[in-house]
């Protein structure tokens, strides 16, 4: 298996898309949307540019699939701190204290 | 045996670069490029303990929070986004034309990609300045400077002062400042040293030690410079934006 080569009118679309996903996530966060629905925006489009940079900047997409696996086993982990210590946090209170 | 012997032949004739326990170019960039990715691993971990305590606290003081995020500048954090994804694409490009045998544009692209994260750290240095001068550093970081920030009346809109809802206190702002130096702070290390990085990398790649067979340097290198991109490409909303809609409702 050779390398491949991403070449630069890919490199071009994404950084446009980056580009239009920054001025998205300014221009949305100035409205009211109900509950934690601006911070569910927010992240969403965080994500979704932050998944681009992975695929073609970082060439996750061309890479071995192990790759793939390395950083999901991290995100994997990443869930599991914000799971455990959230969960804590959040239902502190619950129960009477003596 | 016959295995080894003919592994010692391919090696007579490979590129200078390969290491004695490589078979080829291929499986030593493949290498490379794997533990790379397992160090960003450990740094998602590193961030993302500052990430999951910024989460709690902001759950916590969510008034304070929005009214602290609300005086950073959202100017200064956007134009900074974008400097630092335009210096993404540079360093993705220095990698393209490394791949490609395109010395010169490869040197070029480097030192883009340096000047843009340098421009990123000088304009991050003005918001520190502005945040000196508001008393906003938190703590006791600067000595004799501790945070004291003016707080602003209601109908006061004053922009240097912090303008702080009803229950949110200057203590609960202050929280929101440990994350916000901690968080940057630690991101602008990554930068200095991603710039000291490629500043190796432009000097190896002048003096001709990258070609279309070896350049991992150039690329892993890159990935570093893309990660730190991402920490970022949360940073800005979760810093500057997350209060922006409550602002009408304030002070």
């Amino acid at each position: 298996m050779s390398e491949h080569i991403v070449y630069p009118r890919v490199y071009i679309v994404i950084f446009l898309a980056l580009l239009l996903g920054t001025g998205l996530t300014a221009w949305v966060a100035y409205f009211n949307f109900p509950g934690p629905l601006n911070a569910v925006v927010a992240l969403t489009i965080a994500v979704i540019k932050a998944t681009l940079v992975v695929l073609y900047f970082m060439h996750v997409r061309y890479s071995p699939r192990l790759i793939a696996l390395v950083i999901a086993s991290g995100l994997f982990w990443l869930a599991i701190m914000f799971a455990l210590t959230i969960s804590d946090y959040s239902t502190r209170g619950w129960l009477p204290v003596n | 045996m016959p295995e080894a012997l003919a592994t010692t032949q391919e090696h007579a004739g490979a590129h200078s670069a390969l290491q004695h326990h490589f078979e080829n170019m291929e499986q030593q960039r493949e290498a490379g490029t794997l533990g790379m990715w397992v160090f960003l691993v450990t740094e998602i971990m590193f961030f993302g303990g500052m990430f999951l305590a910024y989460t709690i606290y902001r759950y916590k003081y969510p008034g304070a929070f929005a009214a602290a995020s609300n005086h950073l500048s959202l100017w200064l954090g956007g134009i900074n986004t974008v400097v630092l994804i335009f210096s993404s694409f540079t360093m993705a490009m220095a990698v393209y034309s490394t791949q490609v045998g395109k010395r010169r544009n490869s040197i070029i692209c480097l030192l883009l990609t340096m000047v843009l994260g340098l421009t990123f750290l000088g304009i991050k240095a003005v918001e520190y300045r502005d945040k000196y001068r508001d008393h906003l550093i938190p703590g006791q970081l600067i000595p004799g400077r501790p945070f004291d920030p003016e707080v602003a009346k209601s109908g006061d809109a004053d922009e240097h002062k912090l303008h702080l809802p009803p229950g949110a206190t200057v203590k609960n702002a202050e929280m929101f400042y440990w994350i916000y130096f901690a968080m940057t702070g630690m991101h602008a290390l990554h930068m200095i040293i991603g710039v000291g990085l490629l500043t190796i990398i432009t000097i190896l790649a002048w003096r001709g030690r990258f070609s279309p067979e070896y350049h991992a340097p150039v690329e892993i290198s890159g990935l570093y410079w893309h990660f730190v991109d991402i920490v970022w490409i949360f940073l800005f909303p979760l810093l500057y934006l997350l209060g922006r809609h409550l602002e009408t409702h304030m002070g």
